[in-house]
């Protein structure tokens, strides 16, 4: 039994004073059911996700009190993806036919505050200023940078896609180009990395709606499959965040785990995908990150970002809708957001951000702390 | 007269004449951790024993952070006073890669590759007037 996805809602990402993270969850369900065709008391189950707006089974509170088992999912960057394979398990199983995943955020201004002992790390780690996820993601592109040759013209080329993917995308937090040189003369935040080249906290909220397969077209004429979808924690010997030391071998990632995993259960290859939403915390994770999903060797990023390959019109487009620099990161709703985004893709509703050639297979992928990642594969 | 405390208890060894970073080497796998952990992450094993990590190794990757963190942030700098600082993982042959502060800040003295040496310095000063010594990793030589 193959699990299709036939609703989706979205409540535009960035800064929205007037609405609660809650809300915003409640204004993408309410889309979602809309798009499907369905109402609140027809789902079976629900799965959900926020990591400082509250708990997600709150939004019974703001759709309605239907007795519907809602299940609360916290897994970081991974929520919206361990979400959905909870989801794509209990309709897969038979236990229910249709049901709704969610997730919503809103969090303060500036860089994520992170405290050592939930993470079993000593305090003297954070006082002495080692507690950034920020500095990690510098070291390791810094790193990369002097492994493969990746230069800094590169790093600021992922940012000026990003901005003119969200200029296009009305759901976008950024919506302003921006050019090359303003990205590098920005202000230096951890060397290599630049201002420009991170993504921010932000607010938003992603709903989808999931049935049984063979039921899919009662709701809707487009239905688009789950064909993958896989969650990885990391393995001895993985570079992560919040390392205070780091084994002398190193081993692959959770990315690259999951993503082999999720690649076999959907019986395709890298090569068979049309379009890619990659985890861009940084310009330097969507570089990394093209290879570790196996869409090219190390240090090839050199020239495909150079000769445009990643753009909407590209051999490989990645982060279609903006990605996280454009969209800034609700956690909650981040992952779920790809999903979003592939499904218009699939069904040919991305508007201006539509890559041309009727794409079939969509590609997404998110990457969080204490190293994590989570990988969903869509066939129309 | 100022005390001199360590940031963190067994952490590295001090008071000592020649102080080093602290680590546990498995015995059923030989992997060695830092900080101390009673648990192996390679093997999952519970026999560790305690070993002095070397003072001299190379620098595998780096960076610098140019603002000042938020809590849990404890220095006695202010948003005004703040300096940027190094942060880079220092390869200690036989041992581990451990993440810890420069004593270089200046982007253009540091390289991948170079050879840094472990060194146990105040880092801020309590109340009570107790000096906070923490480990860092000053370049042996400036490079070319
Ligand atoms: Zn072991």
């Amino acid at each position: 039994m193959d699990v299709a996805i036939v609703g989706i809602g979205i409540h535009p990402f960035g800064r929205t004073p007037a609405r609660s993270g809650l809300q915003q969850g409640a204004h993408a369900a309410r889309l979602a059911l809309q798009d499907a065709g369905v109402e609140w008391g027809d789902m079976q189950f629900a799965f959900g996700g926020s990591a400082s707006a509250g708990s997600a089974d709150a939004l019974v509170n703001e759709l309605g009190l239907t007795g519907i088992p809602f299940i609360n999912v916290a897994n970081g960057c991974a929520t919206g993806g361990s979400s959905l394979i909870a989801a794509y398990n209990a309709i897969k199983s038979g236990q229910y036919d249709v049901g709704m995943v969610a997730g919503f955020d809103k969090h303060d201004r500036g860089a994520f505050n992170a405290d050592p002992k939930e993470l079993g790390i000593g305090d003297w780690y954070g006082e002495v200023g080692l507690m950034m996820t920020t500095q990690f993601f510098a070291m390791k592109i810094q790193k990369y940078m002097h492994d493969y040759a990746i230069s800094h013209n590169t790093l600021a080329k992922v940012s000026e896609k990003a901005f003119i993917n969200g200029s296009k995308n009305p759901n976008a937090w950024r919506t302003k180009p921006i050019s090359v040189d303003e990205i590098i003369d920005s202000t230096m935040v951890s060397n290599p990395l630049t201002k420009f080249m991170f993504c921010s906290p932000a607010e938003g909220g992603v709903a989808l709606i999931l049935c049984r397969a063979d039921h899919a077209k009662r709701y809707t004429d487009a239905p688009v499959y789950l064909k993958g979808a896989t969650m990885k924690s990391r393995r001895f010997g993985s570079f992560e965040v919040f390392a205070p030391s780091q084994a002398l071998q190193q081993v692959d990632g959770p990315t690259v785990d999951a993503s082999n995993a999720a690649f076999e259960m959907a019986g395709v290859g890298p090569r068979d995908i049309d379009v890619m939403q990659l985890q861009d915390t940084e310009v330097g994770a969507e570089i990394m990150h093209m290879a570790e999903n196996g869409f090219c060797e190390d240090g090839e990023q050199e020239a495909l970002i150079q000769q445009g390959a990643t753009h909407i019109g590209g051999s490989m487009p990645v982060n279609t809708d903006g990605g996280c620099l454009a969209n800034g990161e609700p956690i909650g709703a981040s992952g779920l957001r790809q999903v979003y985004e592939n499904v218009l893709q699939l069904r040919g509703q991305a508007g201006d951000h539509q890559v041309p050639g009727d794409p079939t297979l969509a590609y997404t992928h998110v990457y969080g702390a204490p190293g994590i990642s989570a990988i969903t594969i869509l066939q129309r | 007269m100022s005390n001199q405390i360590p940031i963190a208890e067994g952490l590295f060894s001090w008071p000592a004449a020649k102080p080093a970073l602290l680590a546990s080497r498995c015995k059923r796998c030989g992997i060695a951790a830092f900080p101390v952990a009673s648990t192996c992450m390679a093997c999952s094993g519970q026999d560790v024993e305690i070993e002095k990590l070397p003072s001299r190794g190379t620098l595998w990757t780096w960076t610098i952070q140019q603002f000042m963190p938020k809590t849990p942030y404890k220095s006695n700098e202010t948003p005004e006073s703040f300096i940027p600082y190094g942060v880079g993982y220092l390869e200690l042959p036989g041992g581990v890669r451990v993440e810890g502060r420069l004593t270089e800040n200046d982007p253009h003295k540091l390289q991948i590759g170079m050879e840094m040496d472990v060194v146990f310095e105040p880092y801020r000063t309590e109340d009570n007037g107790d000096e906070v010594i923490n480990f860092f990793f000053r370049p042996v030589r400036s490079p070319q």
